[in-house]
């Protein structure tokens, strides 16, 4: 109880000095300003809340408006976003590896095209085991092996459940890939290509914006869209809903289209965490492949060319298929 | 420094080493020059074109420089157990070899870690160790356990080294000024009298007591670094005595190579006699029944349980189409061979043990490969969509140039060594006559003192 008191103390202290410094600027910017001639081209005022609870109107030339994207201290991208249990729910019966997630978190992230934080596998449980596929990105695990085991603290865990990366001070070893057992992360072996504007961007774990040569990154369940309240890429853009993105304290997923209860769907549809014997205890949970929406041989039509033939011994394995 | 004839004696026989280089050592000296220079050109392509010209990828994230890595800090860590139990144990053939030891554990604690920094993406920020540092993490033990070690062990080697820098600085070698100054600086005012020989062995006393645990430590963190994480093969309890004892099983078999180059190189047979390697060698049998007793229960609990991901590790170590081979070499040679050579008294001679230990040094190199390969090529998850070239794992030129780089400094430094140190003490010798080196041994003076 108390640190939570502590918490929104600090919280609220934040905002007035951020509130402050914005007024602040404003001023500044006011002085700045007052000797231009376009001041007067726009006389709007706006109404502002002030530290002490006042309103007070402020001229809204004297605004500085931020593009969406949030800025926030490296302090807070590791503390996290306050009251936030972030979940994600992935529906494998709906899954027909059409790969819109992938290129859309690519474009997102500007991914070169070699480096996928999200990748599509093709899984098969057993010999007789229908295969299916099986959406994978960063699980976010609460016991997460990754951060454990980073030397200087690079990657953290915070309070809204994930897992971030500062690419600003790893040091590239590598221990994290060795030690997650879900493959997920990924290195920059090489200079990453990333467009010239966002080079020169500060170093920034909740987007890992621009990415750096000799550092390790993965998934980051896009806390800068979660800020400006919007889903990550992968789940708009999936056009069957596969994902369903959510908060757990609020016990509320969505998948853009369906917004449900996470304890309900979890309990009818028999969700599952993927290898939870680890004891990694994920926060992706997975609904078995019942009831399939789509044949799988539909995903094999959207694979790359180049990898296709090393699905071919799978493919052949489906029962009652001839093969591809 | 007041010698005793015998010690005059094996001062008298290294004294032109000290003072001469030689044109043999040049050539050689040059020759490991050149080869670390092929791993600095190596180097460079690694820095300016990112590691993306290493065969390590996002699948298998580590490969021959960790598996170097491995390899040279086992050395190094046999090396103070060996130098450490022969002092304190007072073992009376073991004076002439303990130097040796000593010196095989300072270069490769120096050129382990090299290694450890080709493997990092970001070298520039290798201070972030220090100003970050977590303490959960094992890599940040293995730093702490590496840095201690690395002091403990040069203190070790220093200390056992003053009396003879002493008698180096007596000496009146004929070398040039500086040379004379820095034996002077090191020998610390030591003059051999009875209160300083009394605190040096004290001090070698204390070091020993506590390299030879610290050792064992530093062994187990290291193979906690694997140990630690959730994959099959390197997911054991067994991996920390695995290490200790791999690694103390690795060091005397590059103990009898290198004692064994001297003996050819510098003519030391006097002192690195036949009895040295015929005991080294039934050490190296003992530590062989032992590796292969941890490589077989190792292997045999996951074999048996086969559980699904151990035992796809398992199939691919014994399927002749992806490491059989390799792990018949490695256990073949590194296990049975030497116990076979030292246990038949037909090979149980100089050469024949030398040969075993060197072949058995090759093996663990491969058997570590063996331990850190095999297991990042089987992750938990199907490699279908992953790109070709992640999956599987094959050294590019610039790391087999820098693990030869690193072989070639090895060398280097134990050449270098050589000729600025004595490598069989001489203050420490003991005059045969009075104290018979070999307990059993029926005419050990004449062996000793007369050279073949």
């Amino acid at each position: 109880m108390n640190s939570e008191i502590n918490q929104d103390n600090s919280r609220r202290d934040f905002l007035k000095t951020a509130a402050v410094a914005t007024l602040a600027t404003a001023a500044c910017a006011g002085i700045a300003c007052s000797c231009s001639p376009k001041k007067a081209a726009v006389p709007q005022k706006v109404k502002l809340l002030s530290p002490e609870g006042e309103i007070v109107e402020i001229d809204s030339a004297y605004l500085n408006y931020q593009e969406h994207m949030a800025i926030v201290s490296k302090l807070e991208a590791r503390e996290g976003i306050a009251g936030k249990r972030f979940v994600m729910v992935v529906d494998l019966a709906r899954c027909k590896n059409a790969r819109k997630c992938i290129s859309a978190c690519q474009k997102w992230h500007y991914r070169p095209e070699e480096t996928e934080w999200l990748t599509v596998k093709l899984m098969k449980d057993s010999d007789k085991g229908a295969p299916y596929w099986f959406p994978k990105q960063c699980f976010h695990c609460d016991n997460p092996p990754c951060v454990k085991v980073c030397p200087v603290d690079a990657t953290f865990k915070r309070q809204d459940g994930l897992v971030l990366i500062d690419n600003d001070r790893c040091i590239g070893c590598k221990f994290c890939m060795a030690a997650c057992p879900y493959s997920t992360r990924v290195f920059n072996w090489d200079e990453p290509k990333v467009p010239e504007d966002l080079r020169e961007l500060a170093a920034n774990p909740e987007t890992n914006i621009p990415a750096r040569v000799g550092t390790v990154e993965k998934c980051d369940f896009c806390p800068d869209r979660a800020r400006d309240g919007l889903l990550p890429p992968c789940v708009e853009a999936c056009p069957n809903g596969v994902f369903y993105f959510g908060d757990e304290n609020e016990d509320t997923v969505t998948n853009g289209d369906e917004t449900i209860s996470f304890t309900q769907l979890i309990k009818d549809r028999a969700g599952y965490q993927f290898m939870e014997e680890l004891g990694t205890k994920p926060r992706v949970y997975y609904l078995p492949p019942k009831d399939r929406q789509f044949p799988v041989e539909r995903g094999y039509e959207n694979l790359p060319d180049k990898i296709k033939p090393r699905f071919k011994e799978i493919m052949e394995s489906i029962p009652g298929k001839s093969g591809i | 420094m007041e010698l005793n004839r015998y010690q005059q004696e094996a001062f008298s026989y290294q004294r032109p080493f000290l003072e001469k280089f030689g044109s043999k050592t040049v050539i050689w000296s040059l020759f490991f020059l050149g080869w670390i220079s092929v791993g600095a050109y190596a180097l460079y392509l690694q820095i300016t074109k990112g590691h993306s010209i290493t065969g390590m990828r996002d699948n298998v994230v580590w490969g021959l420089y960790i598996v170097n890595f491995i390899f040279f800090i086992g050395l190094s860590y046999a090396g103070s157990i060996i130098a450490g139990l022969l002092h304190l144990f007072k073992v009376p053939w073991g004076k002439p070899i303990v130097r040796l030891a000593q010196m095989m554990t300072i270069i490769s604690v120096i050129v382990g870690p090299i290694f450890i920094l080709l493997c990092v993406g970001r070298f520039d920020r290798l201070h972030h160790l220090f100003i970050y540092p977590r303490i959960q993490s094992p890599l940040t033990w293995d730093v702490l356990a590496i840095l201690t070690y690395f002091v403990g062990s040069a203190l070790f080697l220093y200390m056992a080294l003053i009396k003879d820098f002493a008698v180096y600085r007596d000496a009146k070698l004929n070398i040039p000024k500086w040379k004379q100054k820095l034996y002077k600086f090191l020998a610390t005012g030591c003059r051999g009298v009875a209160s300083q020989k009394r605190h040096l062995i004290l001090s070698q006393n204390l070091l020993a007591i506590i390299l030879i645990p610290l050792s064992i430590m530093v062994s187990s963190i290291l193979s906690w670094i694997f140990g630690m994480t959730l994959r099959p093969g390197w997911h054991s309890t067994i991996f920390g005595p695995y290490f200790v004892l791999g690694a103390l099983y690795s060091g005397c078999g590059a103990l009898i190579v290198i004692m064994w180059v001297y003996r050819v190189r510098y003519k030391m047979q006097q002192y690195f006699t036949d009895k040295h390697f015929v005991y080294l060698g039934y050490s190296m049998m003992v530590l062989a029944a032992g590796y292969g007793y941890f490589t077989f229960s190792e292997y045999f609990t996951s074999w048996f349980g086969s559980a699904k991901w151990d035992s796809e590790v398992i199939n691919k170590l014994f399927s002749p189409k992806e490491y059989g081979w390799w792990t018949l070499f490695a256990n073949a040679a590194g296990i049975l061979l030497p116990i076979v050579i030292v246990a038949i008294p037909a090979t149980r001679k100089r050469n024949w043990i030398t040969f075993a230990a060197f072949v058995m040094v090759m093996a663990l190199w491969v058997k570590r490969y063996l331990i850190i390969v095999p297991t990042l090529e089987t992750p938990a998850l199907p490699m279908e969509d992953t790109r070709i070239a992640y999956v599987k794992y094959s050294a590019t030129w610039p790391e087999w140039a820098l693990t030869f780089a690193g072989v070639a400094t090895f060398l280097l430094f134990f050449t270098l060594m050589s000729r600025f140190i004595t490598v069989v003490p001489v203050s420490d010798l003991e005059d045969p006559a009075l104290h018979p080196p070999f307990p059993h041994s029926r005419k050990p003076i004449q062996e000793l003192t007369q050279p073949a």
